[in-house]
């Protein structure tokens, strides 16, 4: 009988910048299966790796902006293709965190549709939005959206890859650039969810993922003075008290999501891609 | 080029004759008290402050300083419209209602003017032709949204929030209050509005407006006080939004207060904008726009063009345009209609703006006022450049509010959108270029919310106005400018 072949077990890193580092802090927080178990040893994301990723997601954020709105839903759609391909890599992740397998079937199944539906948003939202405006004076005067620049968000903890990828779509196919905090409680897809995206042309800085203790971090989300705008899912009154208070350092936008059905309409509107972006207006005297 | 020989000689043989706007239709009243639920009420604490022209320092009106109990009241009253008449009104009704505002201010629209002038400084030209003009239109673009609101929101139901408190700036005292009242009230919102305490006249006309209009009782509040009204207003909890117009600071502030509250908030706050001329410019018309974007309204505009980038080769020539040009300004009484500059808002303000020409120079910037005259009763500022000043100079990164321009140079495009989004703010910014597709690279590369190509400071309630960055938080104006006043169902 040939001997049982022993498993590799996968190193969970955090993505910043298009690079899988561990946690500068050398931290980590085990996670465990319902027995107990050690499933893998996550990185504990510290103040400074969270520095890193907004000044990567600064770096990274004009150059996505400028990508054509072809482009840029060309690439949510090749996430998709990524996903898909792995798609038995997640399911088996979600199940170790405590899934039935029809539950994490479905959050992936979910997961790929919703990519592909924001990839289809990216060359319309703005048809939808814009506005020429008939002013009264002798100008061509017309509003677009713009990406609000680098958006800081934290996950939702208990739909750890549907309320990930619902999050990171509508910012991203708007030319946002973000850092996201992973679910703290079920991490795994996160982190695999950055390896998909690496694989997918999505530019380095412009999704940067990290793991570790939403209490330690939320602070550092919502105070970064070069972060324009905070979406944060669920924690509860002190939680949005103290994001509110933080961002108003530098009047960042803020964007709650709370008790949100990731797996509904609720979560599939062009409206979440409207909360990270600005409108811009532009005259132009009409003449000869 | 000008030169000492070819310039013209503005102030020489004919001076303008003085025309002075008369004041004798105008009905101001020794005392005002607040506009709670239709009717004008004394404060329940008794007191009054003054209200005084800048720009003879005379007293107006005696104002009354409304504190928390009067708040209090005005949201009541606020909130129980809400509850009986307005929330509940037909759309329509809601809206044929704002239109008749919208006419009476159209059929006092003098009176109006004349009243801004006095009390604010601003040159009976702008109040005329720009402030109360805009006002009118503002209420009259609302009047029609508010039975067309599912047609803003595709997918959505838009429903109103419930009261809004308002809290406007003293720079556009009438049209600022049509901003914050107009889609609050299309909307199906009511309204507890708040005037700065330097200007508050015109919104106490415009509360006379509501009850001539025959405007439910409580539909729209006015109280008038300073700060701590304010603050009241903002911090009551029967207030469901918030919409604030003023300096980034207070904003923050706001904002901090409103942690944790669920009011939804709207913030116009400051801004330091870049008004970039290129060397293939029309130099005279960028001249003419750089005039305008930073001596409009005496500068006290937040969005005014008080950063200037010319482009190296063409530099000398704008400078010594704009010098000449800026000779020709009529700096004096707001009444008069050939005033292009009238009187800074208050002494507060004229102090803050005399302290940065103070720190202007003592950092190396070289300064340069026109040489008119200035009445000797009255807060004046003569219009300022500074040259010779870079990035790291406060004259170059804080807001003054104050008819005070930067100037500074570039040679490459990219230099120039550098420089100019090297600011917190992101309110506004201007470009002058003949060339088209500069122009359309200039704007997508400017982050701010309004942008000026071959123009400058100009409005219509048709187009939104706001913010990036710190400059603040949605917008106000135009189809965008609704989504203030609602929430979204599905």
């Amino acid at each position: 009988m040939a001997a049982k072949r022993i498993a590799v077990a996968k190193t969970y890193k955090i993505y910043i910048g298009g690079k899988f580092p561990r946690t500068e802090s050398g931290r980590y927080f085990p996670l465990e299966d319902k027995d107990g178990k050690v499933i893998a040893n996550m990185c504990r994301g510290s103040r400074k790796d969270f520095r890193n990723a907004v000044v990567a997601a600064r770096k990274a954020q004009s150059g996505w902006a400028k990508a054509s709105a072809y482009l840029r839903g060309q690439i949510l759609y090749r996430i998709a293709e990524m996903l898909e391909g792995r798609r038995e890599q997640f399911i088996a992740e979600l199940q170790q965190q405590g899934s039935s397998k029809r539950a994490a079937e479905k959050e992936v199944d979910t997961s790929i549709d919703r990519l592909i539906y924001f990839a289809g948003w990216a060359d319309k939202f703005q048809q939808v939005f814009s506005s020429v405006n008939p002013v009264s004076s002798s100008h061509f005067n017309f509003s677009v959206f713009e990406p609000t620049g680098v958006v800081a968000m934290l996950a939702p903890d208990d739909s750890s890859l549907l309320g990930l990828v619902s999050n990171i779509a509508p910012a991203i196919v708007g030319g946002n650039s973000c850092v996201i905090l992973g679910s703290e409680r079920k991490p795994l897809c996160a982190v695999s969810f950055a390896e998909v995206l690496h694989a997918s042309d999505v530019p380095g800085g412009v999704v940067n993922v990290l793991t570790g203790f939403r209490s330690e971090l939320t602070e550092y989300f919502a105070s970064h003075m070069d972060v324009n705008a905070i979406v944060y899912c669920d924690g509860g009154k002190a939680v949005a008290r103290t994001v509110q208070e933080l961002a108003a350092d530098n009047i960042k936008r803020v964007i709650e999501r709370t008790r949100v059905d990731w797996t509904g309409t609720e979560a599939e509107n062009p409206y979440l891609i409207r909360d990270t972006q600005e409108v811009k207006t532009t005259w132009h005297p009409i003449g000869t | 080029m000008a030169t000492p020989e070819n310039k013209l000689a503005f102030d020489g043989g004919w001076g303008y004759a003085p025309a002075p706007e008369s004041t004798d239709h105008i009905q101001v009243k020794k005392r005002y008290g607040l506009f709670i639920n239709g009717e004008f009420v004394a404060p329940e604490k008794g007191s009054y402050f003054d209200t005084v022209n800048p720009a003879t320092e005379e007293k107006l009106s005696r104002i009354a300083d409304a504190g928390d109990a009067d708040v209090d009241k005005a949201v009541a009253a606020a909130r129980e419209a809400y509850r009986t008449t307005w929330g509940r009104m037909k759309p329509a009704e809601r809206g044929k209602y704002i239109y008749r505002i919208a006419r009476i201010i159209q059929e006092r629209a003098r009176e109006f003017s004349v009243i801004e002038s006095l009390d604010g400084g601003k040159p009976i030209r702008e109040s005329r032709d720009v402030d109360v003009p805009l006002a009118a239109a503002h209420f009259f673009y609302y009047a029609g949204w508010a039975d067309k609101l599912q047609f803003a929101f595709p997918g959505r139901t838009a429903k109103p929030l419930g009261v809004a408190g308002q809290v406007i700036p003293w720079n556009f005292p009438l049209l600022m209050a049509a901003w914050k009242i107009a889609p609050a009230l299309a909307c199906g919102n009511t309204v507890v509005l708040k005037p700065a305490e330097t200007t508050p006249l015109t919104a106490l006309k415009l509360a006379e407006v509501c009850r001539d209009a025959g405007l439910p009782p409580g539909v729209v509040n006015i109280v008038t006080g300073a700060g701590a009204t304010g603050a009241a207003i903002i911090n009551h909890p029967g207030v469901d939004k918030v919409a604030f117009t003023g300096s980034t600071n207070v904003g923050r502030i706001i904002q901090k207060a409103l942690a944790g509250t669920n009011k939804k908030y709207t913030l116009e706050l400051g801004g330091k904008a870049a008004n970039i001329v290129f060397a293939d410019a029309a130099i005279d018309q960028a001249v003419e726009g750089i005039v305008n974007g930073i001596f409009f309204n005496q500068g006290h505009v937040c969005c005014a063009g008080s950063r200037l980038f010319v482009q190296e080769s063409v530099a000398d020539e704008v400078v010594s345009k704009l010098k000449d040009r800026m000779e020709t300004l009529i700096v004096g009484d707001p009444l008069d209609k050939n005033t292009d500059i009238g009187a800074i808002n208050s002494r507060m303000q004229l102090e803050k703006i005399e302290s940065y020409l103070k720190i202007g120079k003592s950092e190396g910037g070289e300064m340069h006022q026109s040489a008119c005259r200035v009445p000797k009763k009255g807060y004046w500022c003569r219009p300022t450049i500074f040259t010779g000043v870079s990035q790291s100079n406060r004259v170059v990164q804080e807001e003054i509010f104050g008819p005070v321009l930067a100037i500074q140079t570039f040679r490459r495009f990219d230099e120039a959108i550098t420089k100019a989004n090297n600011t917190p703010y992101g309110l506004s910014g201007g470009i002058w270029t003949d060339k088209g597709s500069k122009i359309f690279k200039m704007t997508q590369s400017v982050r701010a919310g309004v942008i000026w190509a071959n123009t400058f400071n100009k409005f219509d309630p048709t187009s939104p106005f706001g913010g990036y960055k710190e400059s603040g938080v949605g917008r106000e104006g135009g189809l965008h400018g609704l989504d203030a006043y609602v929430k979204l169902g599905v």
